[in-house]
């Protein structure tokens, strides 16, 4: 007891206080808003969840997309986009939007697969839409064509997210992302509702069994071992002359250096 | 400012003195060093045994992990390691061999004037004098200006041997296999497209069905490529013709940029903007493709389409103009 | 005598009675080679070229160079089934069913890729220290038609395959071909045989690609060599080292060695890069056809600053009288390389124009002391990274978060903002560091040690430079130390008085230390 009163006095013990409490302050503020929300009953009944919903909509949407999801000057509507929109923007966490910017960035999801549902639920509710699918009722594997699925991302995708899938620029700083290591499902539901500069495709211009294909070849594209060597990011040649520049004519001119160099 | 004639310049010192190198005065040095080089040497030795064993019982379809290379294929990474040991010591061994155990005494050689003796020069030019004259060219005008001739024409033969390295362009940038009816077919499918098939903010890759019989080259692909893309038609800032050449907010763009000829498809929903990958020229679909952004200077040409009596979309005519990059005989003055 | 030696004797006899070698080696053997790391760069590109002639030759083996539709039914499944052309799928299979195959097509191109750098790397070696001086402007000549042809011979070479990426570069060809006024068109179809793509193409290019141009190639580098030898290379100034002789070592046995070894050392880094990096990774871009594009596509990076200009040209095109005219293709994609090849080619000229030197030079300049052609490099070299930035702009954008547009802008106007700022710089810095060397000679060398004098004030001590230092910081000829640089005669006009003025813009020097500024400074310095 006597040493943490004679510590008391120590010239350390307020800033150590300080600091005790803001990491306090913000380990509490962090548990709590990474406490699901109160209102998250876990129900399997349809209209709780669409009233569920609705709910986190209002809470959490409707600022900019309008109270009724009609839209407005900052957000389009959402009446028709249909439970995979919602499910896509969502479940990827690019929804929703961090700041104003160009393009809507993937980060960690804010709501967890359940809140994700209901709002999907709320919205699909408000009028048809595309439906959200899971990665389980995807038969890419029994049903996919790789190499027609490798034709088709050439033809359709390539352009916006380049050969390999890696992503690529659009103008004024939006881009198409990297495909690799995306859900099926994600990929599915982006095709079929086109996020934000990404067209549609639908199932009459690219069938479901054709998106199958598509999912297939990418999945065997994100597990595609090299064949050569390091892959050197699979953007082509600028990646490879940086290479060669640092790296071959680097370490030729090192051995040149101690080639000449004389001997001791 | 110093006169020139009395300021002094610091003068050449000459060769430094030689430095002897720890294997010159040292025998355990000089062996050092010659284990050092024979090392190197069966190193290169191993490498190449490394390569043939890799060729021989190693599987072609093992693959390996390594940590910043990711996945590699293993006979080709041992191959490739075996065949770099092989050369690589070899010429390090060769280059540590000279720097510590060959003279290194660094030997002065005396450069030469290049330019001849003037007795060479002017017996040089009196023989050529002599020489040229007995040909008889100088005196000789008939045989100069015929040999002249017979040069001359000689090199054309090889270059009109040339003339069949392609046939004439003709008309061929003019036309591309649209014509009025031809139905749109997707790319690569093959099957024919309805205006109920695209909703708003969709695109489609299609390609004119062509005549019975007729099939789909490369080179057709290169001129018949065509975009199509549906816009809420209100968002179309397009005058009364152009409007007419869409249905109900589909409109269709030739896919082959004015620029230099990549294929544009790069169509971002938002902003209703084509982007051309290869040098970012930017084309504003609602205003038919005008370009915006970047160094192509014509808009994408518009292929006028609406529906057939069984709803599936097909050209109205032809293109209007010439698609794809301008040439001389291009007439660009409406587009 | 040992019978090795008898062996050996024999046949030395044999070829001699022959041909007389001996007279020739006995010369030979001993000749003189500088030596300087600096000096290698020309043997990279020398042993590149081997390399390339041996993997090269060992790929023609089973490359089909035709375009003839196949089907693909080899061991890469995500492609089977698809059409493509023979020389894709031939492609495909050194790939993937030959052993050694892709190792051999990746060392081929990396080896391409090492090639044009070290040409890019020995060519400001060559310019900055100004070994194209007389009497090696030939040499300089053949070295710029050397770097020429090995652009549009890497350019062939990667488009052999007909991948999607090299395929778009053929169509941009194409489109500068076609934008040639009043022949455009027929130059096109008689290139490609009719419209594009065609099936003459590749096979046509395969020939130059493997005869035509490694034919010129060889022709030109053994000229390049034999001016070298029978000129003698040029040397750094240094104690001992003059403009009538050559300091450094016999070819036989240590410039063998370590060119030899050299050789060996430039095969086994290429080996390595290609065992371990992959290099046009054909099988990811899929085969060629017009109506398909990769996001992110470019050239290789020999050619990424021609596309950098394509890329950043304004859209200028003239209508008139039922023709068109593509400036924005003409200017970036012929005018420039020709007004930069042919600026480049004609360079030593231009500077002995301007400086009136007619002498040989066989020292080399150190780059401070030239500092005009050394800036002039410089704002070059800045004007080529400028170009080559903007034609990976995409890629550039994605990996850095900015945007292809501010990316373009930023080029159209720093291609001319900012070369001439790099000139002002590094001129500045030249005259600089002759400052420096001056202060250098005449004050020594900076110890770090601090001494107290009787009279309590502290000095650092300056340590003399050696006498073979002072020389080679103070040996150069400098322009005033001449008598007068140029003619009066050649000073009148309106190119004599240009002239007049350049000469005198280029001889902006720092004067050198002499022995007798040393003297006058006396006691008074440490």
């Amino acid at each position: 007891m006597k040493k943490i009163s004679s510590f008391r006095r120590h010239r350390i013990a307020g800033p150590i206080l300080v600091v005790a409490a803001l990491f306090t302050i913000g380990t509490a503020f962090g548990v709590a808003s990474a406490l699901p929300s109160a209102q998250s009953t876990i129900t399997t009944g349809t209209s709780t969840l669409v009233s569920q919903g609705k709910a986190i909509f209002l809470r959490g949407c409707s600022s900019c997309h309008g109270l009724h999801a009609e839209g407005g000057s900052i957000a389009p509507s959402l009446i028709g986009v249909g439970s995979a929109a919602v499910d896509f923007q969502v479940g990827t966490g690019r929804m929703p939007m961090a700041d104003m910017s160009q393009q809507a960035m993937q980060k960690k999801p804010l709501y967890n697969p359940q809140e994700t549902a209901a709002l999907a639920a709320y919205v699909s509710s408000l009028a048809p839409g595309p439906s959200a699918v899971t990665n389980e009722s995807l038969t890419y594997e029994r049903d996919g064509n790789s190499a027609l699925g490798g034709q088709l991302f050439r033809t359709n995708c390539a352009m916006c997210h380049n050969f390999a899938g890696q992503g690529g620029a659009l103008t004024n700083g939006k881009y198409a992302p990297s495909l690799m290591g995306v859900d099926p499902k994600y990929i599915y539901e982006a095709m079929v509702t086109g996020p934000q500069s990404m067209p549609k495709f639908t199932d009459a211009t690219i069938t479901p069994q054709e998106k199958l294909s598509i999912i297939k070849w990418l999945q065997a594209a994100n597990h595609e071992q090299n064949q050569g060597g390091a892959s050197l990011g699979r953007v082509g040649p600028v990646t490879e002359g940086l290479l060669g520049w640092v790296l071959g004519l680097g370490l030729l001119i090192g051995v040149s250096v101690w080639l000449a160099m004389k001997a001791k | 400012m110093s006169d020139h004639s009395q300021v002094e310049r610091f003068q050449d010192p000459g060769l430094p003195e030689h430095v002897h190198r720890n294997a010159d005065v040292d025998p355990i040095a000089a062996k050092r060093a010659e284990r050092q080089v024979a090392i190197l040497f069966l190193l290169s030795a191993v490498g190449t045994v490394l390569t043939i064993v890799s060729y021989v019982f190693v599987k072609s379809d093992k693959y390996i992990y390594l940590p910043v290379m990711g996945s590699t294929n293993v006979q080709q990474l041992l191959l490739g390691i075996g065949l770099t040991a092989a050369t690589l010591f070899i010429g390090l061994g060769a280059i540590q061999w000279a720097k510590k155990l060959m003279p290194d005494q660094e030997v002065i050689a005396e450069r030469h004037e290049f330019r001849s003796e003037d007795v060479d020069r002017d017996d040089l030019v009196a023989t050529f004098k002599e020489r040229g004259e007995a040909t008889g060219l100088g005196r000789r005008s008939l045989i100069k200006r015929t040999l002249g001739l017979a040069l001359g024409l000689v090199g054309l033969s090889p270059l009109i041997l040339l003339r069949d390295t392609g046939p004439l362009p003709g008309k061929y940038f003019d036309t591309t296999d649209w014509a009025a009816g031809t139905r749109l077919l997707l790319d690569p499918a093959g099957t024919p497209i309805k205006a109920s098939d695209l909703e708003v903010g969709a695109v489609a890759q299609v390609l004119p069905e062509l005549p019975a019989g007729t099939e789909r080259t490369l080179e057709n692909t290169g001129k018949d490529a065509v975009l199509l893309i549906r816009l809420h038609p209100e968002d179309f800032n397009l005058d009364a013709q152009r409007l007419s050449w869409t249905y109900q907010g589909i409109i269709a763009f030739s896919k082959i940029c004015t620029h230099m000829g990549c294929a544009v498809a790069l169509y971002e929903q938002q902003t209703h903007h084509l982007l051309c990958p290869c040098h970012q020229s930017t084309f504003d679909v609602t205003r038919a493709a005008k370009v915006i952004f970047g160094p192509a200077a014509r808009p994408l040409p518009q292929l006028a389409i609406t529906v057939n009596s069984d709803g599936y979309l097909v050209a109205q005519q032809p293109f209007t103009l010439p698609i794809g990059p301008s040439f001389w005989e291009r007439n660009s003055s409406n587009g | 005598m040992k019978t090795s030696q008898k062996v050996a004797g024999a046949t030395a006899n044999y070829v001699d009675e022959r041909t007389g070698a001996a007279k020739w080696l006995k010369k030979n053997l001993t000749k003189v080679f500088p030596d300087h790391w600096s000096f290698m760069l020309g043997e990279i590109c020398l042993y590149s070229f081997v390399i390339l002639l041996m993997t090269g030759t060992f790929l023609t083996f089973w490359f089909d160079p035709s375009q003839r539709e196949v089907i693909y039914h080899g061991s890469y499944l995500p492609l089977s089934g698809v059409h493509m052309s023979a020389a894709y799928d031939s492609t495909l299979h050194l790939s993937f069913d030959v052993r050694g195959g892709l190792l051999m097509r990746q060392i081929h191109h990396w080896a391409a890729l090492i090639f044009m750098s070290a040409i890019v790397a020995h060519l400001f070696r060559v310019f900055f220290t100004g070994a194209f001086r007389k009497p090696r402007e030939f040499n300089w000549l053949i070295g710029i038609g050397l770097l020429t042809f090995g652009i549009v011979e890497g350019f062939l070479g990667y488009s052999l395959p007909d991948d999607l990426l090299s395929g778009t570069g053929i169509r941009i060809a194409e489109a500068i071909l076609q934008a040639i006024p009043v022949v455009g068109s027929y130059l096109a179809f008689f290139a490609f045989g009719g419209p594009f793509p065609g099936t003459a193409f590749i096979p046509r290019i395969f020939i130059v690609h493997v005869l035509l141009l490694p034919g010129l190639f060889l022709a030109l580098i053994t000229i390049h060599l034999m001016l070298v030898w029978y000129q003698k290379h040029t040397q750094y100034p240094g104690p001992g080292r003059t403009e009538k002789n050559v300091v450094g070592y016999p070819l036989m046995p240590v410039y063998m060695a370590k060119a030899g070894g050299f050789f060996f050392i430039v095969f086994g880094i290429t080996a390595f890069l290609g065992a371990v990096a992959s290099i046009n990774p054909i099988w990811l871009y899929g085969p060629y056809t017009p109506g398909q594009i990769s996001a992110g596509s470019q050239p290789d990076w020999y050619m990424g600053w021609l596309d950098g200009l394509v890329r950043m040209a304004p859209p200028l095109e003239t209508h008139a009288f039922g023709h068109t005219i593509s400036w924005n293709i003409l200017i970036p994609g012929l005018f420039i390389p020709g007004i930069i090849f042919t600026g480049m080619a004609l360079y030593p000229f231009i500077e002995s124009w301007i400086t009136g030197d007619k002498r040989e030079h066989h020292l080399l300049d150190r780059p401070r002391n030239a500092p005009n052609r050394t800036a002039l490099g410089v704002m070059s070299i800045t004007f080529m990274l400028i170009s080559l930035a903007n034609g990976g702009n995409d890629i550039i954008a994605t990996h850095f978060h900015l945007t292809i547009n501010a990316i373009m802008w930023f080029t159209r106007i720093g291609l001319f903002t900012v070369p001439p700022i790099a000139f002002v710089i590094t001129k500045r810095v030249c005259l600089s560091l002759q400052r420096a060397d001056r202060d250098l000679v005449l004050h020594g060398k900076e110890t770090g040690r601090l001494v107290m004098l009787p009279t309590g004030e502290m000095v650092e001590v300056h340590e003399p430079l050696s006498d073979a230092k002072k020389w080679t910081l103070t040996q150069h000829q400098q322009p005033d130390a001449l008598p007068a640089p140029l003619p009066a005669s050649a000073t009148v006009g309106l190119k004599g008085k240009f002239r007049a003025r350049l000469n005198r813009a280029n001889a902006t020097q720092i004067p050198a230390a002499t022995l007798t500024d040393l003297k006058e400074l006396g006691d008074g310095h440490h």
